[in-house]
């Protein structure tokens, strides 16, 4: 079925916010996935990852967001000397970490392209941007060492593209072409952003539609996207929030609403 | 037993214009500010700046001293970019190699293992290897054949790091979570130099923290240089956190040309010591803006 429009942020009588969505379609990242360290960069992101460490992937290691990592789940913006710490992940440990592959991570990106491409670089040319960005970061590595998933707050034209500007993370294409040591470990696993979920399960791994968030229609995410979607003749809507997951997020992970902020309701 | 002890202005007569200089800390946490702002003071020029850029390298940039940058982002932590760099990059005032931040890595541990390069999957299929032509990949010989990434090592002239205690012969303690690269710039540079919160007796290492936070080895460093206060605006927990109101009010000034002007008249113009009384008075009249508006707000308000 193509989802029907019911009005922006929340699906009728649930009362589910939008941001709720995005944060349940984020933990759906992290699922399957074993022992491994999820970072997660953004609100939704952050929720995502709590969630599926309360629910269904328990196993799933959190960092503090700085040193070390993590025994409990704590709210999101919890008093960080409170934390009850389980190991030491300085830096230097997290390179160890990305490159032997026991990490799954959800950033953000400035542009994203069809084939998954990202860049948190600059915009525009290289050489003299239009606009400095923070840099590329640990995204070439990330990319080509572990699952990544990327994180788009605000689903535009601008921020979807048929071409990056600067690559900074990985796409399919990219990565075949720099031959079988880029592809070898490399997975980019879903685009989360504020209208819907995609993925890059195609022959030629050209981003797909997997889901639309409930209120948004197919129509409103191929118009704010710059490039042609893959969308399948029946495009689901993302899964409702179980009532646990709900009362997680609501009263547990995220009492003071910060996930109204990044995604309005 | 050699006194590696120094001041700030003979550390930077240790430098000369021209030289690549390691940067150590990481965006805006735990920076060798002081050693910066002394570097802005100087005559120095033509640098290049290698760096896990955060406001060290947006006020050299500011300051006109900086011919290149090597970074894998510039960043202020809470505030996501650095307006000088910004305008650094935008104007083309700067040249830049920029890199996957794991490259930077590898780059700095190659150069102070004093062998060329050294093997990453990093930066494959990514605009680091198109943005950086001089970057080479290197075949496997063994019987993987993998093609990866061959990481040229960052050979430093000179680093700079901040650390939370030292002792007068040069060993470092690092008291807050995380060491993050400083004895890699250290290892990869020709002298050495770090600053210190404060100078301790080395028998008072053990009584600040445990062993592994003494992870900088006099085997490292060639002087050592005490200023307290001497990571600020920056993190240098557990001495003290990020001062955010201030870094707000670098980013601010940053944006207006008259503003910068003031900004540099009171805190960069001067020495280390008259910059940290000026922090002080900044402190203190912001409070009492914040008390001002306050009460304003609570007498003069609408109802």
């Amino acid at each position: 079925m193509s989802a029907p429009s019911s009005g922006p942020g929340s699906s009728g009588e649930s009362g589910v916010t939008r941001a709720e969505y995005c944060a349940v379609a984020c933990a759906e990242v992290f699922r399957g996935d074993g022992e491994v360290m999820a970072s997660a960069f953004g609100t939704a992101p952050a929720l995502g990852a709590r969630l599926a460490r309360l629910t269904f992937a328990p196993d799933l290691v959190l960092t503090d967001g700085d040193a070390a990592l993590v025994a409990g789940v704590p709210a999101l913006g919890a008093d960080p000397s409170g934390l009850l710490l389980e190991s030491h992940m300085p830096y230097r440990r997290v390179f160890d970490t990305v490159w032997s592959g026991r990490r799954n991570l959800i950033m953000m990106a400035s542009q994203i392209d069809r084939t998954g491409n990202q860049n948190i670089s600059a915009i525009g040319d290289w050489a003299r941007p239009k606009v400095q960005l923070i840099g590329v970061r640990g995204a070439p590595g990330n990319t080509v060492n572990h699952s990544t998933s990327y994180w788009v707050p605000a689903h535009s034209t601008r921020s979807f593209v048929e071409q990056v500007d600067v690559v900074s993370g990985v796409g399919y294409a990219r990565a075949e072409a720099a031959g079988p040591s880029a592809t070898r470990f490399h997975e980019i696993r879903r685009v989360v952003s504020n209208l819907g979920v995609f993925d890059f399960e195609t022959p030629d791994h050209a981003m797909r539609l997997r889901s639309v968030h409930p209120g948004v229609s197919v129509d409103e995410v191929t118009e704010a996207t710059g490039f042609a979607l893959v969308v399948p003749p029946d495009v689901p809507e993302t899964r409702q929030p179980t009532p646990e997951e709900l009362e997680l997020l609501r009263t547990v992970l995220d009492p003071r609403g910060l996930r109204d902020r990044e995604v309005r309701p | 037993m050699a006194d590696k002890r120094l001041t700030l202005d003979e550390l930077v007569g240790e430098l000369s214009s021209g030289m690549t200089i390691g940067i150590g800390g990481w965006g805006s946490r735990r920076k060798p500010m002081a050693a910066v702002r002394a570097i802005l003071r100087s005559d120095l020029t033509d640098l290049t700046v290698v760096s896990y850029g955060g406001p060290d390298v947006g006020l050299l940039c500011a300051a006109g001293k900086v011919a290149k940058v090597v970074y894998g982002f510039v960043t202020l932590d809470s505030i996501p970019t650095d307006p000088h760099f910004k305008v650094a990059r935008q104007t083309g005032a700067v040249e830049s190699m920029e890199l996957d931040e794991g490259m930077f890595y590898l780059g700095l541990l190659a150069a102070s293992q004093r062998v060329p390069f050294l093997p990453t999957r990093a930066g494959l299929g990514s605009d680091v290897m198109v943005v950086n032509p001089s970057l080479r990949t290197v075949v496997s010989p063994y019987e993987d054949g993998e093609e990866l990434v061959a990481v040229p090592a960052l050979r430093l002239d000179a680093a700079l790091v901040h650390v939370n205690r030292a002792d007068a012969k040069g060993s470092g303690q690092i008291l807050g979570p995380d060491p993050f690269f400083d004895d890699l710039f250290l290892g990869a540079a020709e002298r050495r130099f770090v600053t210190t919160e404060r100078f301790v007796d080395t028998d008072r290492f053990a009584s600040e923290g445990a062993l592994q936070t003494l992870c900088i080895s006099r085997l490292l460093t060639d002087g050592v240089v005490e200023t307290e206060g001497g990571a600020h605006f920056t993190a240098c927990v557990p001495d003290y956190p990020r001062d955010e109101a201030f870094q707000k009010e670098y980013v601010a000034a940053a944006g207006d040309p008259d503003a910068w002007s003031a900004f540099t008249e009171r805190f960069l113009a001067v020495d280390e010591a008259a910059y940290q009384v000026a922090v002080g008075q900044a402190t203190t009249e912001r409070a009492a803006r914040t008390a001002a508006e306050r009460a304003a707000s609570g007498q003069g308000g609408r109802p």
